[in-house]
């Protein structure tokens, strides 16, 4: 044990060690070799050139080049090998997309992924801003909050631990240990194994994701409905407008933007996102969705043309929003 | 803060309502979490028998042992007698009544003498001593049934969480976890503020292409990445001779996968600090490295903290950049993916699996607790303009 935590201490220095040392080593490098003083004009003029061409590549540089080791040229390779075969040897045209539009699985994941990115991302900004709006004028409303958004800071497997527990069946001869059965023995129902009811059993998994994106929502809209104008709102209530018509005439239109920020951000976990289903039924019972499918045909059936297929389908599914992100940044910058 | 106004000091139905619905949603989003807690500390045994919900009161249970045969018997006098009690281990409890069918529990109290004939008594007291007595020798080499009905008080141990951190390996995991974590975390903060502020303030040719680069990025799937990756881990390492499965491996992953999130909050984050000062510093000679560290990485601690809790958590949290990069069935093995492993190979002992899943997130949650206004703030500052 001991050795283990010398050798963890040893690796994290050193490896930041490394790190501060190319910072430092580079601009002081650029420094020396670069110096401007004591030259005449033009030289002066091309040591300021070259200065200004490496310096930017100090500071970009490493970014540039792990964006480019893990993300550019993966997402090339990935859609070359999925036109090639299982073990990326020969090409095979379209052959995966053809087998992936044919077979049973997938076409049942992209069903539960529809319904995933319609109820997940909706629910959870729908009680997100509903939340901030209650809690926004009660004095707990701070630790409601906290409460809420706690779910955010643990991890996907936990919380699917978390819920499998809730969840959790016995037969109808013992006693509940799981609290929705609980309830549903004590409402007179008959014990339920819920995460094998087919179609239901998507919703009760989507629960988990709602839990712990809700306290994102919320924060994020109750920042956006703090900057609603208090005028607004007190000529409004002037004018007699009940609650509910302040909320949805004069709050929902103020923050519409925000909404639809959060709606994007939500949206890309849902379609990333695999841990839950993953942990709770490995996408048994009609619960599987793209991202588990792809992990499993990549790495437990280790067929790398139709892993990679399935993911080049879910980044064609990212596209718009990627699209939609950089054309809101290019505005932003003009 | 008062949106609403007048509309505060009256306490009428529908504030009423508010809070009940605000005091159902906390229910909801707390109740789950607080019965993993409880039933970590639980004793395994009423755990598996009784809801969590339950575990302050005591539990009454039916029960069955064999009392001991004629192997047992000791001769007192004219008698022969075999002593025992109902309890095993440290399943200890108060028996109430007993019998000798399952259909007789409550034949007889605790603390009566039954009389099974033949000359053979029965005595058990209630903290569940037996005595059975007879005037001839037992020759029996089976002991006979005991039924008995038994309260036990509520038990609650934290040998849940030694059995999980020494024998299911959870610990070794912890450390694993930090190794990946803290460099995962630190690297990229580092990486992404130089590039961040090149972005922000450094007049360069493609500037604009890599930000927009940058935001592209930050919605590929990471999923995309992974066989690419792997495959040039292995020949990269089978070249030089190392494993591909390593740590300096997913630190690098982690740090990539992390840098377009982070250097487009440090960005915006930076582009917002004062023109000003940046102009009279280069005014004054200083180089961009100079401005960087003395001025723009001092004002940049709010973003950088806020970043660093988010990558912190995201990292700690992460299950499938760790199965893929580092595997699970070798000792560097991380939290989350043991926790995966308890849950396919231990499935119903919810013993093990509420007090190991409740290790993995104890680092989380004190993160959170600790810092849960930086974090908020760092959401903010990529979410809503000028939040």
């Amino acid at each position: 044990m001991l050795q283990q935590l010398f050798g963890a201490a040893t690796a994290i220095v050193l490896s930041v060690g490394v790190c501060v040392a190319f910072f430092y080593g580079a601009n002081a490098l650029l420094d020396y070799y670069a110096t401007a003083s004591g030259l005449d004009h033009r030289s002066r003029d091309r040591r300021e050139r070259v200065r200004s061409i490496v310096q930017p590549l100090i500071f970009v540089g490493p970014a540039l080049l792990l964006l480019s080791i893990f993300l550019i040229y993966p997402v090339i390779k990935t859609v070359q090998y999925s036109f090639m075969d299982r073990g990326s040897f020969e090409w095979v045209g379209l052959a995966n997309y053809v087998w992936a539009f044919h077979d049973q699985e997938f076409l049942q994941s992209i069903g539960n992924n529809i319904l995933w990115l319609i109820i997940v991302p909706s629910m959870s900004t729908f009680l997100g801003l509903l939340i901030a709006y209650l809690t926004d004028r009660i004095w707990w409303g701070q630790i409601a909050r906290t409460l809420i958004f706690l779910p955010m800071a643990i991890s996907f497997l936990a919380a699917s631990v978390i819920w499998k527990f809730v969840y959790d069946y016995r037969g109808p001869d013992s006693e509940q240990i799981g609290l929705l059965n609980a309830f549903w023995v004590g409402l007179g129902g008959e014990p339920q194994a819920w995460i094998t009811l087919p179609f239901w059993n998507n919703i009760f998994l989507m629960i988990i994701l709602i839990w712990i994106q809700t306290g994102f929502a919320m924060v994020i809209l109750g920042a956006a409905m703090r900057g609603v104008p208090e005028e607004t709102l007190e000529a409004a209530h002037m004018e007699g407008a009940n609650e509910m018509q302040i909320f949805f005439k004069i709050i929902i239109p103020q923050v519409l933007g925000t909404i639809l920020v959060v709606w994007t951000t939500i949206t890309i976990t849902v379609l990333k996102v695999f841990d839950i289903v993953y942990a709770m039924t490995n996408g048994q019972w009609d619960t599987e969705v793209i991202a588990n499918m792809m992990f499993d045909t990549m790495f437990r059936a280790g067929d790398a043309g139709r892993g990679s297929a399935i993911a080049v389908v879910l980044m064609v599914a990212v596209l718009p929003i990627m699209w939609w992100n950089i054309r809101n940044v290019r505005k932003e910058e003009i | 803060m008062s949106i609403m106004g007048g509309g505060l000091h009256r306490m009428t139905m529908g504030k009423a309502l508010k809070h009940a619905t605000v005091l159902f949603f906390v229910l909801i989003w707390s109740v789950p979490t607080l019965g993993l807690l409880i039933s970590s500390v639980r004793d395994k045994d009423q755990l598996a028998i009784s809801g969590w919900w339950t575990s302050l009161s005591s539990k009454i249970s039916n029960d069955v042992v064999r009392m001991g045969s004629a192997d047992d018997q000791q001769q007192q006098g004219d008698h022969y007698i075999i002593t025992g009690s109902v309890f095993e281990g440290n399943n200890k409890g108060t028996v109430l009544t007993f019998g000798f069918r399952s259909d007789e529990l409550d034949a007889y109290k605790a603390g009566e003498t039954a009389d099974i004939g033949k000359g053979q008594t029965l005595l058990v007291t209630a903290a569940g001593e037996y005595t059975l007595s007879s005037s001839e020798a037992f020759t029996s080499s089976r002991g006979k049934r005991l039924f008995f009905v038994a309260k036990h008080a509520p038990r609650f141990t934290f040998e849940n969480y030694h059995k999980v951190l020494t024998s299911e390996g959870i610990g070794r995991a912890f450390v694993n976890s930090a190794t990946v974590t803290l460099p995962a975390t630190f690297i990229p903060i580092l990486i992404a503020a130089f590039t961040a502020y090149a972005l922000a303030w450094i007049d360069f040719k493609g500037r604009a292409t890599m930000l927009a680069l940058v935001v592209g990025l930050l919605v590929v799937p990471l999923q995309m990445s992974l066989i690419p990756v792997l495959r040039l881990y292995n020949e990269v390492g089978g070249y030089f001779g190392f494993p591909a499965k390593s740590y300096p491996g997913i630190w690098l992953a982690h740090t990539a996968f992390g840098l377009p999130l982070a250097i487009y909050l440090l960005r915006n984050y930076m582009a917002g600090l004062p023109k000003e000062i940046m102009e009279s510093a280069r005014m004054d000679g200083a180089s961009h490295f100079q401005i960087f560290r003395t001025i723009v990485l001092p004002l940049s601690v709010p973003a950088l903290a806020s970043f660093a809790i988010f990558q912190f958590l995201w990292v700690w949290n992460d299950l499938l950049v760790s199965l893929v990069f580092l595997g699970i069935a070798d000792d560097k093995t991380v939290m989350t993916a043991q926790l995966k492993e308890m849950l396919g190979s231990r499935g119903n002992n919810w013993e093990l699996l509420t007090s190991g899943a409740f290790i993995t997130m104890i680092v989380p949650l004190i993160v959170f607790f600790s810092l849960q206004r930086f974090f908020v703030r760092g959401l903010l500052a990529g979410s809503v303009k000028g939040g």
